[in-house]
C-alpha cells in the first residue's frame, strides 16, 4: 500500500489531496497490500464520474478492506463485521440522494455477512459495493475464510483448507445484482471502468477486487512477495469473453486448461428498479 | 418528508381509540415524528410493524422488512445519522441479536428508539406470554462500559406517551432509549386518547463550518457531554467508528487516555442527569410500611395488590418505577429510610430487586412470578408479611 499511497500510481497527488484525510496518515496497511491500488481506483472512478462528496457516503464493516472509508474525505460510517449493507441499507432508503458506496472484506461480505450481502443484492437497492478479496481473514492474522482455495493454508487450516470455497460475484448475480465485475488488483484501467460503470448503474453494484494481502496470506502459501501474488492473478485468471471462446471453439486439451480458471471482467449487466425507487413511487402514490 | 402532526393525526384516525399496546407503540413513535422503521417480525411485537408497514407509507416515511434482526437495528442506526428518526421493535430472541449493534449506536452516539415487546427465556421460550426478564440484558446486555435509557410504562396511554418521549430523549442524549413492555401490555386493549400538541426535541447540528467541527467533542449549543450531530449528506464529512476514537472520531485503538475520556463521557451524559431522569409514582406511600416496588405489567398486579391490603388496613404503599435505566439510585435509597421492608415485584427470578437492595437501607424481599401470568395480588401480599 504504501507504494501507490506515497507516490500515486494512477491518481497521482492530485486526487489524493482532493479526497485524502491527511490527519489520518500514516494508514495501517502492509507493505505491498492490494487494498492502497483498490482506493486508488474507487477515488479516480469518483472523480471521473464527479461525484459530489458532499453527497456521498461510505460504509465499511471490521477487517483491513473495511478501513478504507476512514482514509476519504467524507462521511462514512465503519460498523460492526458483516453488517454494513444493513447499515448503507438504512442510509439509502431513508436518503435516496445520497450516493453509497460500500467497502467489505470477503470474510466481512460472504462470511460474517452473507445473509445481508444476498438480500442487499435482492432488493437490488441502488449503493455500489467494493468486495476485497484476499482470500483470507486478514486483520486477525490469516484464518481461513469461505474465499480461500481448497488446499491453500491458513492459520485455522493448518494442515490445508478442506473446504469448497464461494464465488462472490456468483453469489452477487444469483441473487439479483445489476451490475457484477471481477478484476485483479494488477490491472488498473479495467477496474476503474467497472467501478465507474458501477456508480453509474441504478441498482445494486458488484465489485470483487482480487488484492493481495502478503502478510496474512502470501506469507502462508506459495506467494512470498508481492510479485509472486501478481504472477498468480495473471496466470489464474482469464478475461470472461476468451472463456466462453474456449469452451465454446477451443480444444480438449485448451478447455482442460482454461476450466479452473478464474473468470474476470464484466460478469452481469442487467436492468432492474432498484428498491427505493418503487418505494418512492409507492409512497407518492399513497399520499396523492 | 417534513414533520406535520395534523397529516399524522388525520392517518391515525379518530383522538380516541381502543388500541394495544403494539399500536400505542406505532402511534407514539409518528407522533414523534418517526420517519424510519426497519423491522423484522416476531411475536409479540409484529403488530408494531404491520401497523407502521400500514401507516408509515401515508406519511411519506420508510418502513422497510430487514432479513434479520441484525439488520433491523443496523438500518435505523444506518437511517439516523441521515437525520431521520428511526425506530424498531421486537422481543426477546430479536432483542438478543441487536445486541452488538446496540453498543454501536451507543460509541458512536446515534440516537434510535428500541421498543422490547418482552416474552418469556430464554431463547424461543414462550412467544405469546408476557415476561420482564430483559431488564437486566438491556442494560449490560452489549459488551463493555455503557449507558442507555430505558422506560416502562404500564398503561396503553403511557406506552403511547413514553414513546414520544423515548424520542425526545434519544435526540436530546444522543442514545439507544428502550421502551420496555411486555406480552401482555403488548396485547392489550384499552382506551386512549391523541393528543392535540406534541413537544418534540431535535438533536442538535453543528453551527460552525465544518473545518471547524468536532465530531465527538464537547457539545456548544445543548448539553456539555453530548457534541453536535453532523448529518451525513450536509458537507460535515463524519467518520463514524465503532472504534475507540479521538474528538475528531479518528480511531485511538491504543490510547488509554482517549478511551477513558470517551467511554466515561458516553456514560457520564446519562448518569449526571440522573435524577432528572427519575420518574416515579406513589400512590399511598403517606404511613406506608411496606413498599411495592415494581414497574410494567407487574405493577398492575401490585396496584390490585395495594387495594387489597388497604382494604384490611395494612399500611402498604405502592412505588412504580417509570424508567428503569439509568436506575434511580437516590429515590429507592430515599425510599428505604421511609418504610421497613422492600418487596419488588417482577415477572422474573429477580433482576431490578438486586439494583433495589444495592440502594436500599431496609429489608428487601422479592415477589417473583414466571410462565406467562401475571401476579395474583395474594401472591403478593405473601411476601408482605
Ligand atoms: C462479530 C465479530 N466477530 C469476529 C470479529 C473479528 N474479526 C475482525 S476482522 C475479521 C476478519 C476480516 O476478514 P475480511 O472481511 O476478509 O477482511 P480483511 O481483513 O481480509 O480485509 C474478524 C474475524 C469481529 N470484529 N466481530
Ligand atoms: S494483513 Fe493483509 S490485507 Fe491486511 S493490510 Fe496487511 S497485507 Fe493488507
Ligand atoms: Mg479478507
Amino acid at each position: 500500500m504504501a507504494d501507490t499511497m506515497e507516490t500515486g500510481m494512477i491518481g497521482g497527488k492530485k486526487i489524493q489531496k482532493k479526497y485524502l484525510r491527511e490527519k489520518m496518515m500514516p494508514h495501517i496497511f502492509c507493505n505491498g497490500c492490494g487494498l492502497g491500488n483498490v482506493l486508488d481506483y474507487v477515488l479516480w472512478a469518483i472523480e471521473k464520474e464527479e461525484l459530489d462528496m458532499d453527497k456521498t457516503v461510505f460504509l465499511s464493516g471490521i477487517g483491513c478492506s473495511s478501513r478504507i472509508p476512514g482514509y476519504i474525505h467524507a462521511d462514512a460510517l465503519h460498523t460492526t463485521h458483516g453488517r454494513a449493507l444493513g447499515f448503507a441499507t438504512g442510509v439509502k432508503m431513508a436518503n435516496p440522494d445520497l450516493n453509497v458506496i460500500v467497502f467489505s472484506g470477503d470474510g466481512d461480505c460472504i462470511g460474517i455477512g452473507g445473509n445481508h450481502f444476498i438480500h442487499a443484492a435482492r432488493r437490488n437497492i441502488n449503493i455500489t459495493v467494493i468486495a476485497v478479496n484476499n482470500y483470507i481473514y486478514g486483520m486477525t492474522g490469516g484464518q481461513v475464510a469461505p474465499t480461500t482455495p481448497e488446499g491453500h493454508f491458513g492459520t485455522t487450516a493448518p494442515y490445508g483448507n478442506i473446504e469448497s470455497p464461494f464465488d462472490m460475484s456468483q453469489m452477487a448475480i444469483a441473487a439479483g445484482a445489476t451490475y457484477v465485475a471481477r478484476w485483479p488488483v494488477h490491472r488498473p484501467n479495467q477496474p476503474i471502468n467497472s467501478i465507474r460503470e458501477g456508480l453509474r448503474n441504478n441498482g445494486f453494484s458488484f465489485i470483487e477486487m482480487m488484492s493481495p494481502c502478503t502478510t496474512a496470506y502470501g506469507r502462508r502459501n506459495r506467494y512470498k512477495d508481492i510479485k509472486d501474488l501478481w504472477d498468480f492473478y495473471i496466470n489464474n485468471t482469464i478475461l470472461k469473453e476468451d472463456y466462453e471462446m474456449i469452451m465454446k471453439f477451443g480444444s480438449e486439451e485448451e478447455r482442460d486448461a482454461t476450466k479452473d480458471k478464474i473468470i474476470i471482467g464484466e460478469l452481469h449487466k442487467a436492468s432492474k428498479k432498484p428498491l427505493e425507487d418503487k418505494y418512492r413511487e409507492m409512497v407518492k402514490e399513497l399520499m396523492e | 418528508m417534513k414533520y406535520d402532526i395534523q397529516k399524522v393525526k388525520k392517518v391515525l384516525g379518530k383522538d380516541k381509540q381502543f388500541i394495544h399496546g403494539d399500536t400505542a407503540l406505532c402511534y407514539g413513535a409518528l407522533l414523534a415524528g418517526c420517519n424510519f422503521y426497519g423491522g423484522y417480525p416476531i411475536t409479540p411485537a409484529s403488530e408494531v410493524f404491520e401497523m407502521m408497514s400500514k401507516l408509515m407509507p401515508k406519511l411519506g416515511g420508510v418502513c422497510i422488512q430487514m432479513e434479520d434482526e441484525i439488520a433491523s437495528i443496523a438500518s435505523i442506526i444506518g437511517a439516523s445519522w441521515t437525520g431521520a428518526k428511526s425506530f424498531t421493535a421486537t422481543s426477546g430472541p430479536g432483542f438478543s441479536l441487536m445486541q452488538e449493534n446496540f453498543g454501536f449506536a451507543c460509541i458512536t452516539e446515534t440516537p434510535v428508539v428500541i421498543a422490547n415487546v418482552q416474552r418469556s427465556g430464554p431463547s424461543t421460550g414462550q412467544p405469546t406470554l408476557g415476561a420482564q426478564g430483559d431488564m437486566m440484558q438491556v442494560r449490560y446486555g452489549s459488551h463493555g462500559d455503557f449507558e442507555i435509557i430505558a422506560l416502562a410504562p404500564n398503561t396503553i396511554q403511557e406506552t403511547m406517551e413514553f414513546t414520544i418521549k423515548a424520542f425526545n430523549l434519544a435526540e436530546e442524549y444522543r442514545v439507544p432509549v428502550f421502551i420496555m413492555i411486555d406480552g401482555d401490555i403488548g396485547h392489550m386493549r384499552e382506551m386512549v386518547t391523541i393528543p392535540q400538541e406534541v413537544e418534540l426535541f431535535e438533536r442538535k447540528k453543528p453551527k460552525v463550518s465544518p473545518d471547524k467541527y468536532i465530531p465527538f467533542g464537547p457539545g456548544r449549543y445543548g448539553k456539555k457531554k453530548v457534541p453536535e450531530f453532523g448529518v451525513f449528506g450536509t458537507g460535515y464529512h463524519t467518520y463514524v467508528t465503532g472504534l475507540t476514537h479521538n474528538e475528531q472520531g479518528f480511531p485511538a485503538t491504543d490510547d488509554q487516555e482517549e478511551h477513558d475520556r470517551l467511554v466515561k463521557r458516553i456514560c457520564e451524559k446519562i448518569t449526571d442527569d440522573r435524577e432528572k431522569l427519575t420518574d416515579i409514582e406513589e400512590r399511598n406511600m403517606e404511613d406506608a410500611e411496606v413498599a411495592l416496588v415494581s414497574y410494567g405489567m407487574a405493577s398492575r398486579s401490585s396496584l390490585g395488590a395495594l387495594n387489597m391490603a388497604r382494604e384490611r388496613g395494612e399500611r402498604v404503599g405502592y412505588f412504580r418505577l417509570k424508567n428503569i435505566w439509568p436506575f434511580p439510585e437516590k429515590a429507592i435509597e430515599e425510599l428505604s429510610t421511609r418504610v421497613d421492608k422492600i418487596v419488588v415485584v417482577e415477572m422474573n427470578l429477580g433482576q431490578i430487586y438486586h439494583k433495589v437492595k444495592e440502594f436500599a437501607d431496609c429489608e428487601v424481599v422479592l415477589s417473583s412470578k414466571i410462565g406467562g401470568e401475571p401476579h395474583s395480588p395474594k401472591e403478593i401480599l405473601a411476601e408482605v408479611k
